[in-house]
This record gives C-alpha cells, sequence and structure tokens, in this order.
C-alpha cells in the first residue's frame, strides 16, 4: 500500500526525521491560509499515487499566498495519469544546495533489507542506476540485527559526504531504519534529502510503501489508505476477497490460482493480439470455484463495458471439475451474463464437466478442451461482439 | 531417487488439526507419504487418523526423528511455525501459508539458514516425488513417475502442465512449487541444481512469472552450470507493470522483472521457452 508523500514525511517526523513544516490543503482557500500563515515562498505540491507528477505539472513554486491559491486552484482537481488530484501539500519552499538520495527497501533476490544512497540525489534512482550505478552506495543490513554504527560510517564515507554531516546524516538513516522495521515498509525512500543553505538536511519529498500483508498489524497505517484513483470495481473485488485487476482489452478472464490467471491472459493476448483484442482483468477466483463466488467474480468482470466476452479457465485438482460445473451453471443462472462465455474445465474428472456444460445446452456458453482452444474461441466471439 | 522427499521421509504437519491441514494430511497419507505425526499447541496428547499429535516441534522431532515439516498454521503464526521447525532440527521446511509479511520473511531465512534447515516457499503448493510422497497440496492426479523435474513458482499453473505430460505419458522424477513471494527459502537456481545432480532427472520444465530476477539467475546457471536440457514458460507477458498480479511477489518494478527479458535470457542461455504451456510437453518429448 502506497502512503501519499505527506503520509510518509508526516510518519518520517515521527522517527525524528527533519522535513519541511508544511500542511496539507483540499481547497484553494485552505492553500492560501497555510501560505499566509507560514509567510515566505512556499511550494504547492499534488498528492496523487502517480509518478512523473513534477513534469505533468503537480509541482509548483509560489513566492506568497496569492499565488499559492492560484497554484492550488491549478493543481487541485488536475488529473495526473488517471489519478484525480483530491490534496495538496503546502510546504515552506527550501533553500536547496545540493540533493541526496536515500532509502531502505527489501531486496528480494537476497532476502535481506537494503540501503540505497547517493550524493547523486534529486532524479529518479531507476534512472540513476542505468546512467551512473556507481554513484549508489549499496549496504545490506542483518534482518535479525539490525543496522550497525559501523555500517552508517562506512556508508557516509563512502558516499563522500561531508564529515561535518556524518552527525546528522547518521541520525537520519538510524531513524528512518527504525521507521522501515516499525512500519512493516517495503520502502522508505527520501528524495531528495536536501543540504540546505544552513548547512543542515531536510527531507524534502518521501515516499513510503507498506507490506499488505503486515497491514493487520499496522492499523493506523491501513487507515490511510486512499482508493481514489482505483477503479470502483477493484475496490470491490477487494472488499469480497477477490483479487481483480482492470486492464483494458475485451475478454474477462476468470481463472483459479494467480499464475494460471496471468497465464489464460497471455494466451488471449497471443490469438488476439493481431485483431486488437486482449484480456479485461486479472481475476483469481482462489480454491473452490463455489457457485457463489463464481458469481461474485462473474458480476465484478461484467461491470467493465468493454467486456466482449468472458474466459473461465479452472483447473480441478482437489476440487472435481463436475461440481465446479454445476456451480457455474448456478452462478450463470443468477448473474445472466449478457455476453458470450468460453468455459474450459481441466483436471478431476473434466470430461463429466463438458457434458454437463454442453448438456445445460446455453447458446451462450462454448465449452471447450484445452486452454489454447479456449483463447481462441474467446478471441473470436470477442471478434464477433466487436 | 528424485529431490527433497522420497517414500523415507518423515513427516511432521505443523497445524494438523486446523480444517486445511488436516484435509490435506489425509489425502498425503492416502497418496502413501510417511506421516508422522502433528502439531498444533494445546492439543499435545490428541490423535489425528492414529497419528500422535504434539504441542511442540521440539517434542514431535524428539519423539518421531521426522525430517521434513510442513507447515500449513495461519500467516500470523506461520513465520514462528517455521522458525520452531528449524529449531527443532528438521531438514526440510515446505511452508504452504501465503500473506507472510516480507520483514517476517527475511529474519525467518537468516534464522534457517544458521540452522542448517532448507525452507520450501512460504505461499507454495509443497513438493511431490510421483508414485513416492507428496508433502503439501498438489492433488495426486496431476503427475505420474518419470525422469522430468518441474519447478515452478505456482499452483494451478503447474497442475496444467503437470497433467498435459501425464496426458502425453510423460512422466515427472519431482516437483517442486517454490512459491509466489518476493522472498523465498529455495529459489530456482537451488532446485536446478539438485535436478542436475539427481541421476533420475533427465530433463527440467521450469515455470516461472514476472517480477524480481530469480528467472534471470536461473538462465544465468542454466548457460553456466547445466548440462541437461530446460523447457520453460513465463507467465505475465501481458500483465501492465507496477501492477501485483495475484502472487505478492508477482510484480514489474521500475522496469525489472518483466516477462520478455526473461524469455529473453533463458532462450540466450539455451532453454527452449514456449509462448503457449500447452506446448512444454513437445519440447520435453
Amino acid at each position: 500500500m502506497k502512503l501519499h508523500e505527506y503520509q510518509s514525511k508526516f510518519l518520517f517526523r515521527k522517527y525524528g526525521i527533519p522535513i519541511p513544516e508544511g500542511k496539507v490543503a483540499a481547497t484553494a482557500d485552505e492553500a492560501h491560509q497555510i501560505a499566509s500563515e507560514m509567510g515566505g515562498a512556499v511550494v504547492v505540491k499534488a498528492q496523487v499515487h502517480a509518478g512523473g507528477r513534477g513534469k505533468a505539472g503537480g509541482v509548483k513554486l509560489a513566492r506568497n499566498a496569492d499565488e499559492a491559491r492560484a497554484c492550488a486552484q491549478q493543481i487541485l482537481g488536475m488529473d495526473i495519469k488517471g489519478f484525480r488530484v483530491e490534496k495538496a501539500l503546502v510546504d515552506p519552499a527550501a533553500d536547496i544546495q545540493r540533493e541526496i538520495y536515500l532509502a531502505i527497501t527489501n531486496d528480494r533476490s537476497v532476502g535481506r533489507p537494503l540501503i540505497m544512497t547517493s550524493m547523486e540525489g534529486g532524479m529518479d534512482i531507476e534512472e540513476l542506476n542505468r546512467e551512473r550505478p556507481q554513484a549508489i552506495v549499496r549496504e545490506h543490513i542483518d534482518p535479525l540485527l539490525g543496522l550497525q554504527n559501523y555500517q552508517m560510517t562506512y556508508i557516509a564515507s563512502a558516499m563522500g559526504l561531508p564529515r561535518a554531516l556524518w552527525p546528522p546524516f547518521g541520525k537520519i538513516l538510524r531513524g528512518l531504519h527504525q521507521c522501515y522495521r516499525q512500519s512493516d515498509a517495503e520502502l522508505v525512500e527520501i528524495n531528495p534529502l536536501a543540504i540546505t543553505g544552513g548547512g543542515g538536511l531536510l527531507a524534502v519529498d518521501g515516499k513510503a510503501v507498506i507490506d499488505d500483508n503486515a497491514l493487520y498489524r499496522q492499523p493506523e497505517l491501513a487507515a490511510a489508505r486512499d482508493a481514489s484513483g482505483e477503479p470502483a470495481s477493484e475496490s470491490q473485488a477487494r472488499q469480497a476477497g477477490i483479487t481483480y485487476i482492470k486492464l483494458d482489452g475485451q475478454i474477462g478472464c476468470m481463472v483459479n490460482g494467480a499464475g494460471l490467471a496471468m497465464t489464460t491472459m497471455d494466451m488471449t493476448r497471443l490469438y488476439g493480439e493481431a485483431d486488437g483484442i486482449g484480456p479485461a482483468n486479472f481475476l483469481d477466483i482462489g480454491g473452490g470455484a463455489t457457485p457463489d463466488q463464481v458469481a461474485a467474480a462473474l458480476r465484478i468482470i461484467l461491470s467493465d463495458a468493454n467486456v466482449k466476452c468472458v474466459l473461465l479457465n479452472i483447473f480441478g485438482g482437489i476440487t472435481r471439475c463436475d461440481e465446479v460445473a454445476r456451480g457455474i451453471l448456478t452462478a450463470c443462472g443468477q448473474v445472466k451474463p449478457a455476453v458470450p462465455m468460453v468455459i474450459r474445465l481441466q483436471g478431476t474428472n473434466a470430461a463429466a464437466g463438458r457434458q454437463i456444460i454442453s448438456e445445460a445446452n446455453i447458446p451462450s456458453i462454448i465449452s471447450a478442451e484445452t486452454l489454447t482452444e479456449a483463447a481462441q474461441q474467446a478471441v473470436a466471439a470477442a471478434k464477433e461482439q466487436a | 531417487m528424485s529431490i527433497l522427499i522420497d517414500k523415507n521421509s518423515k513427516v511432521l504437519v505443523q497445524g494438523i488439526t486446523g480444517r486445511q491441514g488436516g484435509f490435506h494430511t489425509r489425502l498425503m497419507m492416502e497418496y502413501g507419504a510417511d506421516v508422522a505425526g502433528g502439531v498444533t499447541p494445546g492439543k499435545g496428547g490428541e490423535w489425528f487418523e492414529g497419528k500422535p499429535v504434539f504441542d511442540t516441534m521440539r517434542k514431535a522431532v524428539e519423539t518421531t526423528n521426522a525430517d521434513v515439516s510442513l507447515v500449513t498454521v495461519p500467516a500470523r503464526f506461520a513465520a514462528d511455525a517455521i522458525m520452531e521447525a528449524a529449531d527443532a532440527g528438521v531438514a526440510l521446511i515446505v511452508a504452504l501459508t501465503e500473506h507472510i509479511p516480507v520483514a517476517d520473511m527475511m529474519k525467518v531465512l537468516s534464522f534457517c539458514a544458521q540452522r542448517g534447515a532448507r525452507l520450501i516457499g512460504p505461499n507454495c503448493p509443497g513438493v511431490m516425488t510421483p508414485g513416492q510422497s507428496k508433502v503439501g497440496i498438489i492433488p495426486a492426479m496431476v503427475a505420474i513417475p518419470g525422469n522430468i523435474g518441474v519447478v515452478s513458482k505456482s499452483g494451478t499453473l503447474t497442475y496444467e502442465v503437470g497433467f498435459a505430460m501425464k496426458n502425453r505419458g510423460l512422466g515427472i522424477s519431482t516437483m517442486v512449487g517454490i512459491g509466489g513471494d518476493p522472498v523465498i527459502g529455495t529459489t530456482f537456481v537451488d532446485v536446478l541444481k539438485m535436478f542436475e545432480n539427481d541421476p533420475e532427472t533427465e530433463k527440467v520444465a521450469l515455470l516461472g512469472e514476472i517480477g524480481g530476477n530469480a528467472e534471470m539467475a536461473a538462465a544465468d546457471y542454466i548457460r553456466s552450470g547445466m548440462t541437461k536440457p530446460v523447457a520453460a514458460f513465463i507467465a505475465g507477458r501481458s500483465a501492465p507493470p507496477g501492477k501485483r498480479m495475484g502472487h505478492a511477489g508477482a510484480i514489474v518494478d521500475g522496469g525489472e522483472g518483466s516477462a520478455e527479458e526473461k524469455i529473453q535470457a533463458l532462450t540466450a542461455a539455451g532453454a527452449r521457452v514456449a509462448a503457449n504451456p500447452e506446448e512444454i510437453p513437445d519440447l520435453l518429448a
């Protein structure tokens, strides 16, 4: 779960990390009010879960409160990569002399936390990593022991940080590490960590991503979720316990198991690409495929008006395909989909399951044997509907 | 021969009295797995299908000399259960549980390495050596004994491929689900090395997906250290970047972990990569 910049920085502040004393505005008048209380120049920053907001015009410098109001008017309500800006952070403008990059992330390739830092902050870390990987200092943390003092000295010296800044940098790094651990973060990032004209350090921008699987023990952070910008169907699916991701194709996919669900999407793309046809969604219905699950999943898939055909692909291992087939027919009776459905059952009692489907004799339901056949039939059906 | 488990593996089930744990323990016993007992704290002294239930892994291992543990407990307790198994001295731990926080898994991995225990998973379907034993939830009907090793990040996709192989008369030496989480105990490379050293495995099927660089490491190993032929499939070519596709680890992040780069690397390493998983049996026949 991503936190907004303001949520991330306010979280960092709890761990002793210096941040600009900014406030959040939901209206242009609020932005004016905040800026006039602060006095002086401010930066108005769009709070959206999309990268590249600076280039999109979502970050503006204002010299006074009136300008802040004008900037907020432009920024609030703006669309950045499909996300509507609902809130803006108004920060006092910082006197930035130099920009440092500092982050802690999970290094999945070795299963350890990784500190990444560089004196060449400000730019996107992926870009820096491509262009000047040697400018990034990397240090793993032992997950059982935590961050050690010698590691902080190593990092500060290896990155070429001026000695006078070693103590405040060490304090920030220790705070960030504590924050990372105590918040179950996948990523905590300060970019830039500014060296200011006064010679201090200031976290001008911040980002935190929290591990979804740990939200049960992070109630405060879980409450910070901002689902605006997420398709309504995805929120509904999450509440129903179904993993659903909306895509832009025409074939609605319903599959048991994440790997097989991705594969089914890939097959519709493989056979449909030439005709501009592909998957409308990822959907993992989980084990079992009971009538209730199938009906709930069908409703979610069909809420997408682009869907011209539904492809249901179930591998019955421990669940028997004849039971699954009856469940699907029950669910279809409840939901009454208006688009054709291709049903492909494989595994235990697959032949019996296919027979139940064909004997039901529903013209809009096509039964397929192999995944290849199912994907080809779904593509053909979607083409016909288009 | 086989890798990881065979008919002599003695298995304990952590969470044996749970609904899922109990259900799959029965299926494992039907398959022929030597289930020595199980552990549920607070239920020590009870019996499950004629097998003893213990309060602790330490007592269970002392009493039964089991060398494998299957973790079926819920996510909140699973990290602790894995560490308990490692501390009790079993050589192999198979963790089925999904949704364990990554921070917990990073600690667990360090701890297992200290105790010398191998962990498979978490968030995996387990391990099956057809005709001998299974530890986990892989359905019995998806494979027959043979000489093809299968290693995969997925569950049902693996069953599909195993079943398609079976329908072509192709058998499997051992089927290993390594799991779809970002931090897992055993990687593709670990399992490929075991298959390379297993005299009864002649060919290998690798089923990967988007996210992380485990398939890239596998490609490196296939190029430099592997003599046995590998057929592969990578799921998620149509997945958009930045979205987690069901598995916690299945996400293309910052341009890394795409299906294209993995397919390219595996192909360059000499593996035969299928665009459609139903072609895998052809590539192995």
